[in-house]
């Protein structure tokens, strides 16, 4: 029972499961692991909702059609699966201002979802600018050896520690 | 067989459901569902979400390259164009940063009680459908630097069971320091 109830495993079983699911997905599913797409979907599945099937129409639709596909579900299962794991080990927890960004920002909940909505617009415009996340490029590309994904991964991490450097680490 | 399978869209759809469950449950015990230990992985004081790519990244080459070499699934790598990946990888890390979290766990987070992980996740809707929008004009700067799927063993003409011995030893070694360390 201890290994279900203990709220962090050892970050190389997690890794390695990981792996095993990287494998699993591309064997059972032709598929690879990645999340960022099914954020592009779902605003071209609101849009359409709004302004109708000319939608379809727009170039980056058309490549990226607007409805509920594998990765969609796959990020829908995300939710759930830490809905579940944080159930089961008692970390679940409503959360409105995280630690370390009180200790630079302050706890108003107001500023720190602001600052979440702006690092997602971020996150999800260089996504799709870099063509993937850090599960289709950081891990799933990697594994590939794809040259383009090794690129990501890095440029990620080097934009990642300036920009939390500059605004969390006191420089 | 498999090729069958694949096309069950039903199917499909619920094995990726599961995926996604077991993927977000390993997340989330892997603590990468957690702002705090993200940022500081980005600020160099705890390495745990390294570690988790790091293996995951180990396991899953490995195993890929075993796959396409004896069943049917090939590799399918992202087009390698250097100027979006570098200027979006950029965008993509203060992004990172300000969150604290990244597509995958950020839904995570929203799974464990996050509340601003929500407020995220509604921005990379937003961020992502803005790239859509604006992709027309960007389809240039898409494609001038678009060398299409070229992996490592094809740049360098080496075999792929080279580069996954030599990327396995590299991170193993940089995994090993840092234990030693005390990261």
């Amino acid at each position: 029972m201890g290994l279900l109830t203990s709220q962090l495993w050892s970050p190389y079983v997690v890794g390695i499961g990981i792996g095993i699911l990287v494998w699993l997905s591309f064997l059972l599913s032709n598929k690879a692991i990645g999340c960022s797409t099914a954020y592009a979907r779902t605003f071209g599945m609101v849009e359409r909702s709004f302004r109708g099937e000319k939608v379809d129409q727009k170039p980056y639709y058309k490549k990226f059609v607007p409805k509920i596909d594998w990765e969609w579900m796959l990020v829908l299962g995300v939710v759930v699966g830490a809905f579940i794991s944080s159930i089961i080990s008692g970390s679940f927890r409503i959360e409105t201002v995280p630690t370390v960004w009180e200790n630079t920002f302050g706890s108003s909940a107001v500023l720190r979802f602001f600052g979440a909505f702006t690092g997602g617009l971020l996150l999800g415009f260089g996504a799709r600018m870099a063509g993937g996340c850090t599960s289709g490029h950081g891990i799933s590309g990697t594994s590939q050896l794809s040259v383009g994904s090794w690129l990501a991964f890095v440029f990620f991490f080097i934009g990642g520690i300036i920009t939390a450097l500059l605004i969390y680490g006191g420089i | 067989m498999l090729e069958g399978f694949y096309k069950d869209k039903k199917k499909q759809l619920f094995l990726g459901f599961l995926i996604g469950v077991t993927f977000g449950f390993l997340l989330d015990r892997g603590g990468a569902t957690d702002f705090n230990i993200i940022v500081n992985q980005l600020l160099l004081k705890d390495f745990r979400v390294l570690k988790i790519i790091f293996t995951a990244v180990i396991t899953g080459m490995i195993g890929v390259h075993l796959i396409v070499k004896y069943l049917p699934p090939e590799l399918q790598p992202k087009p390698y164009r250097w100027k979006p990946i570098v200027i979006g990888g950029l965008i993509f890390g203060a992004g990172f940063a300000i969150l604290g979290l990244c597509p995958g766990t950020a839904a995570g987070a929203m799974g464990t009680g996050a509340v601003h992980a929500l407020f995220g996740v509604i921005g990379m809707i937003v961020g992502a459908g803005l790239f859509a929008s604006i992709y027309p004009r960007m389809m240039g700067f898409m494609s001038e630097s678009d060398r299409g799927s070229v992996t490592i063993p094809r740049l360098l003409g080496i075999n792929a069971w080279w580069v996954v011995l030599i990327i396995s030893i590299v991170l193993f070694v940089i995994m090993y320091v840092l234990e030693i360390y005390g990261f």
